[in-house]
Order: structure tokens, then C-alpha cells, then sequence
């Protein structure tokens, strides 16, 4: 299916809950409202015509210094989708404010998102609601704070062992 | 040599000579320098004219630890126990930059050089060594442990 065609089928389905969509040189993308985030992903899975079988990224942007989005929500959690059937894509978006930085869990969705969560939970402390194993992936269990958030000082260290700087 | 010759010298010479051509690696490989010290230690280069052939994969039967790639804070607890296992007499190879400074990882998760870690003999720099100066510090380390003085 044609990219555009995915668009107009989310939002024949669900209307505004489909906040705002667009495509840029042939990637085709879908800001969700969280609410609806878990039905539209289930949808983009079990139509039969979209056909989703494949989560192959999932990841997050801290919109906090992105010159003209410093007030708007701060993350933005991006899926991007894949269909083996039919060989086409489509990326979805959610946006999340830094004091209720949470999103609804994939796992169930995609067994892979397991991974992918705990490390959007590690580098930006998104934290997804319904996850079986909320722990870091990356960092050690004794590291504070969350590194690629855009307000973690570039030159703090936290040593296990030798000198602390 | 004629009759009633000899041969003079000190025995810390001796041990040291036999210990810088029996160097029994431990390489400690976690990142992209790995390729260069294969490299280094296949035929090519051949590691084992300088009798450094046989890497051991046990500490406890290594001389000489070969720091091997990028170290992280994850992974200093790693290393510094492996140092710690390691019988005396033993020495520190830093190979490749990241290992001596901690190279272009200037970041929250790279230890920025393992000489803050534990004690180094050769730093090899370069991103990663050429085996030429893999071989160059090896023989620094060979003129290392001849010219220590040995302790019983």
C-alpha cells in the first residue's frame, strides 16, 4: 500500500486521535495521541492490509533545545514500522510531556520491543506503563540520571572504580 | 672460547632474558582494536618471533595483560579483577587510544584511559596501531622486562 494510503486508512479509523500527519521524501509519519497509541498499533499489526509484522526501531527525541519546539511536549517516542507482506513503512510518533513522560508498552505487540523499551527507559527515562522488566539495558544499575537527555552535563563521569571526576 | 673461558653475568640478566622471549598474553579484546592485534598475531606478523605466540585465556597463566579496545565504567570492575587474578610477575599493554586516553569517547560512559584503573608499562597509541607499532611496543616491553631487576 502507498504510504499516503496508510495515512488516509489511520485516519478513516481514528479520526483525530490521529493528532497530525505527514510524509517527507517518502516517509510517511503518524503523531498519535497517546490514549490511542496501543488500539493504533495493534491496528497497524492485524489489518490485514497494513500488515505491520516487523517493529524495526523504536526510539525517542528530547524536543528540550530543538530550536522552535523548546515549550511543546519534551520526548517524542518514535516506532517505526515494517511490513514484510507488502514492503512498505510507516513511522509513528508520540508525544509525552517531561513530567508524565510515560507511554503504553509494545510488548505484546512486538516481543523485540522488550529491549528497545528498557533502552529509551535508560537514555531518556521514558518509562513504558505495563513493562515486565523495567530495568536499564545499557548503563549499570548504580548510574544516575539519563545520558542522552539534552539537560545531562556532557562532562559528568560516574566511575564504578577508580578516580572519581 | 678457549680452554679456561667463561661466561660472566648477572642472573637477574638471565631471567629477564628468558622472560622477555616467553610473554604469555592474556588479551583483553572488547572493541575494533581486536582486528589489528589478530592481525598482528597471525603469520603474517608473526607475534611468535618474539615469542609472544601463545595467548592464554586464563589470567592465572598470563604475564602480560593486552588491553584490547575501548573500556567502559560497565566494564572497569571487569578488567580490574582480571589485573588482580594475574600472578606476579606481570605487566599492562594499553593497546589503541581508547585504552591510553580513552581516544574520541569523551563521553558519560568510556573510562577516559585505564591508567586510572590499574598500573600500565606500554601505551600503543593509534586508532587502531598498525601491527608494525604493535610490534614496536612489544619490543619496548621485551627491553621492559630485561632491564627489570628481579625479586625472589
Amino acid at each position: 500500500m502507498d504510504g499516503s494510503a496508510i495515512l488516509e486508512r489511520l485516519r478513516d479509523r481514528f479520526g483525530t486521535r490521529i493528532v497530525e500527519t505527514h510524509d517527507f521524501r517518502g516517509d510517511h509519519t503518524a503523531v498519535v495521541d497517546r490514549p490511542a497509541l496501543p488500539d493504533v498499533l495493534r491496528a497497524c499489526r492485524d489489518d490485514a492490509e497494513l500488515g505491520f509484522d516487523v517493529l524495526m526501531d523504536l526510539t525517542a527525541v528530547d524536543y528540550s533545545r530543538y530550536p522552535g519546539r523548546e515549550d511543546g511536549p519534551r520526548f517524542e517516542v518514535v516506532y517505526h514500522l515494517y511490513s514484510l507482506a507488502w514492503n512498505h513503512r510507516l513511522r509513528v510518533k508520540v508525544r509525552v510531556e517531561e513530567d508524565d513522560a510515560v507511554v503504553p508498552t509494545a510488548v505484546r505487540l512486538w516481543p523485540i520491543a522488550n529491549w528497545f523499551e528498557r533502552e529509551v527507559w535508560d537514555m531518556f527515562g521514558v518509562r513504558f506503563e505495563g513493562h515486565p522488566d523495567p530495568r536499564r539495558l545499557l548503563m549499570y544499575e548504580e548510574f544516575v540520571g539519563h545520558p542522552l537527555r539534552k539537560d545531562y552535563p556532557v562532562g559528568r563521569r560516574q566511575p564504578l572504580i577508580g578516580p572519581r571526576v | 672460547m678457549g680452554v679456561g673461558s667463561f661466561f660472566t653475568g648477572k642472573l637477574d640478566e638471565a631471567i629477564g632474558w628468558a622472560r622477555k622471549y616467553s610473554i604469555f598474553q592474556y588479551p583483553f579484546v572488547t572493541a575494533c582494536c581486536g582486528m589489528e592485534y589478530m592481525a598482528t598475531a597471525c603469520s603474517h606478523y608473526d607475534v611468535d618471533r618474539f615469542g609472544a605466540g601463545l595467548p592464554r585465556f586464563s589470567p592465572r597463566q598470563a604475564d602480560v595483560l593486552f588491553v584490547v579496545g575501548t573500556i567502559s565504567h560497565k566494564m572497569a570492575p571487569v578488567l580490574k579483577r582480571v589485573y588482580d587474578q594475574m600472578t606476579e610477575p606481570k605487566w599492562v599493554v594499553a593497546f589503541g587510544v581508547c585504552t591510553c586516553t580513552g581516544g574520541f569517547y569523551d563521553n558519560y560512559a568510556t573510562v577516559m584511559g585505564i591508567d586510572t584503573i590499574i598500573p600500565v608499562d606500554v601505551y600503543i597509541p593509534g586508532c587502531p596501531p598498525r601491527p608494525e607499532s604493535v610490534l614496536d611496543g612489544l619490543m619496548k616491553l621485551q627491553d621492559k622486562i630485561a632491564a627489570s631487576t628481579q625479586r625472589f
